[in-house]
């Protein structure tokens, strides 16, 4: 912490205090965040970080109609937002953002709309306005904006069954993968039907396994045994806890908000990259990453991938450990995302791609809620 | 105009802001057609994402209509249908416009 770096501009506590029956745990956010929103002369549009406890971040975003490239939801308990203070001084500091808002707010007293905003909880967003439509998890709501990406781009089923396709030809060369076998656009398009337009082959695994990350200083990294994997650029930001929200059924804003400042902090573009994993949870997702992040046109990705750019022997190696589709997914797929790229990065990855020096890990939270990018480098 | 429903403006953080009753008209914006068993629907059944003539987009179900592909053609007019689910609650469901 750089001391007097950092300063508080607007602070504010709910209108109302005591016991409040008749708002909701995420209105108690919102309004404090409107007074101090108030308090600052700020508008939601001038705040491009936000941290919360009790609340998700993905939520306040929505909610509160603020776009953010840092976010911050650590909960540990009541000092969460002394830790939020700490985190978002060093995030100004880093340029990783200008403006924080930390928002509380608990129905502590009346008990109205706590347990969990964010997620599918009973008084969350989603639970009101999605599940009774009866969505099933990912497969019916991750899938949902599809067919507009298809018919808007004229793309067919058969260019997204090909993402698997290609996919399970990586997988072929990891031993680690759960499926090697090869399969064909007929073989995903002929697997069981999930949800229309998705078959089975288009949906990623469920498995059990686990990835841990350890980082130090740069300057550290040659007292250690393995060969360094340095962080050249990074990037997050949140969207919307509820798919059917989404600003664009074409195109994830978070992908786009998260991407682009990676690469700037990287200060490369796409022709650099020798190496990328988009996180795989459905057959879709290489596609909306592709063009996202900068690597293909609007429309253009599954052709890019149908092409063959992107497998084997192509000159944009993609998720070659197998995705989510084919190596493995055991809910929370970003961690083996970044391993894959690391082992990249180290030159011992089952596929290695040769002499690459530049890989790019880009990841999805919640069905297009969330996103986060990781420019790695092994050259110091 | 904004949604889901809060007691304050998302662009501007105006708290002035009032509820008012759509049309109810909409067109179909995307949707998957789910074939897996889930308790209170009958597979094969629709979830979708319809945009209303006001300009928000929400979740519903498209009903008294075909649950296939070749029924479900996106941007295909609807109107809404309230469907009731307890004596407290009514789901709007959407369904293939008349004419």
């Amino acid at each position: 912490m750089k001391p007097k770096s950092i300063a508080i501009v607007g602070a504010a506590e709910t209108t109302q205090m005591g016991r409040i029956p008749d708002v909701g745990q995420s209105q108690l956010h919102c309004d404090a965040a409107l007074n101090a929103m108030k308090d600052a002369g700020l508008k939601p549009g001038d705040i491009d970080g936000i941290a919360t406890a009790g609340d998700s971040p993905t939520n306040l975003a929505l909610m509160l109609g603020i776009t953010p490239r840092w976010v911050d939801g650590t909960s540990v308990g009541g000092c969460s937002f002394m830790l939020h203070v700490r985190h978002a001084a060093a995030a100004i500091n880093e340029g990783l953002c200008d403006t924080v808002l930390i928002t509380h707010g608990e129905s502590g007293r009346s008990n109205v709309g706590r347990g969990g905003m964010g997620g599918r909880g009973g008084a969350s967003l989603a639970a009101q306005f999605e599940m009774p439509y009866g969505p099933m998890g990912p497969p019916t709501l991750f899938t949902i904006p599809v067919m507009r990406y298809l018919k808007q781009y004229g793309v067919t089923e058969e260019q997204l069954a090909m993402v698997a396709v290609v996919q399970r030809e990586w997988a072929a060369k990891n031993p680690r993968a759960s499926h090697k076998d090869p399969i064909t656009v007929d073989d995903v398009l002929s697997s069981k039907m999930i949800a229309y337009p998705f078959r089975k082959l288009m949906c990623c695994l469920v498995t059990d396994g686990g990835g841990a990350l350890i980082l130090t200083k740069a300057e550290r990294a040659k007292d250690f045994p393995q060969k360094p994997v340095y962080i050249l650029g990074t990037g997050e930001s949140v969207e919307t806890p509820m798919v059917s929200q989404m600003e664009d059924f074409t195109s994830s804003k978070a992908f786009r908000v998260s991407g682009k400042k990676a690469f700037d902090e990287a200060g490369i573009g796409v022709g650099d990259v020798d190496h990328l994993m988009i996180y795989d949870a459905f057959a879709h997702l290489p596609l909306y990453g592709l063009e996202d992040l900068g690597f293909c046109d609007r429309g253009q990705a599954a052709s890019f991938i149908w092409e063959r750019n992107t497998a084997p022997g192509g000159k944009l190696p993609l998720n070659t450990n197998g995705g989510g589709l084919s190596y493995m997914h055991s809910g929370m797929y970003g961690m083996y995302a970044l391993q894959e790229s690391v082992r990249q990065m180290r030159g011992i990855a089952p596929a290695q791609v040769d002499g690459a020096k530049i890989s790019v890990a880009h990841g999805v939270g919640g069905m297009f809620a969330a996103s986060g990018t990781v420019i790695m480098t092994n050259e110091a | 105009m904004y949604f889901p429903p809060r007691p304050f403006c998302p662009k501007c953080a105006c708290r002035d802001v009032s509820v008012f009753a759509a049309s109810g008209k909409a067109t179909l914006w995307s949707y998957v057609i789910h074939h897996r068993p889930m308790p209170g629907f009958k597979p094969p059944y629709s979830i979708a994402v319809v945009q209303l003539e006001e300009g928000p987009r929400m979740m519903t179900n498209i009903v008294e209509c075909e649950q296939t592909p070749e029924a479900l053609q996106l941007d295909m007019p609807l109107q809404v249908t309230f469907t009731p689910v307890s004596d407290d609650i009514s789901l709007p469901h959407f369904k293939p416009a008349e004419g």
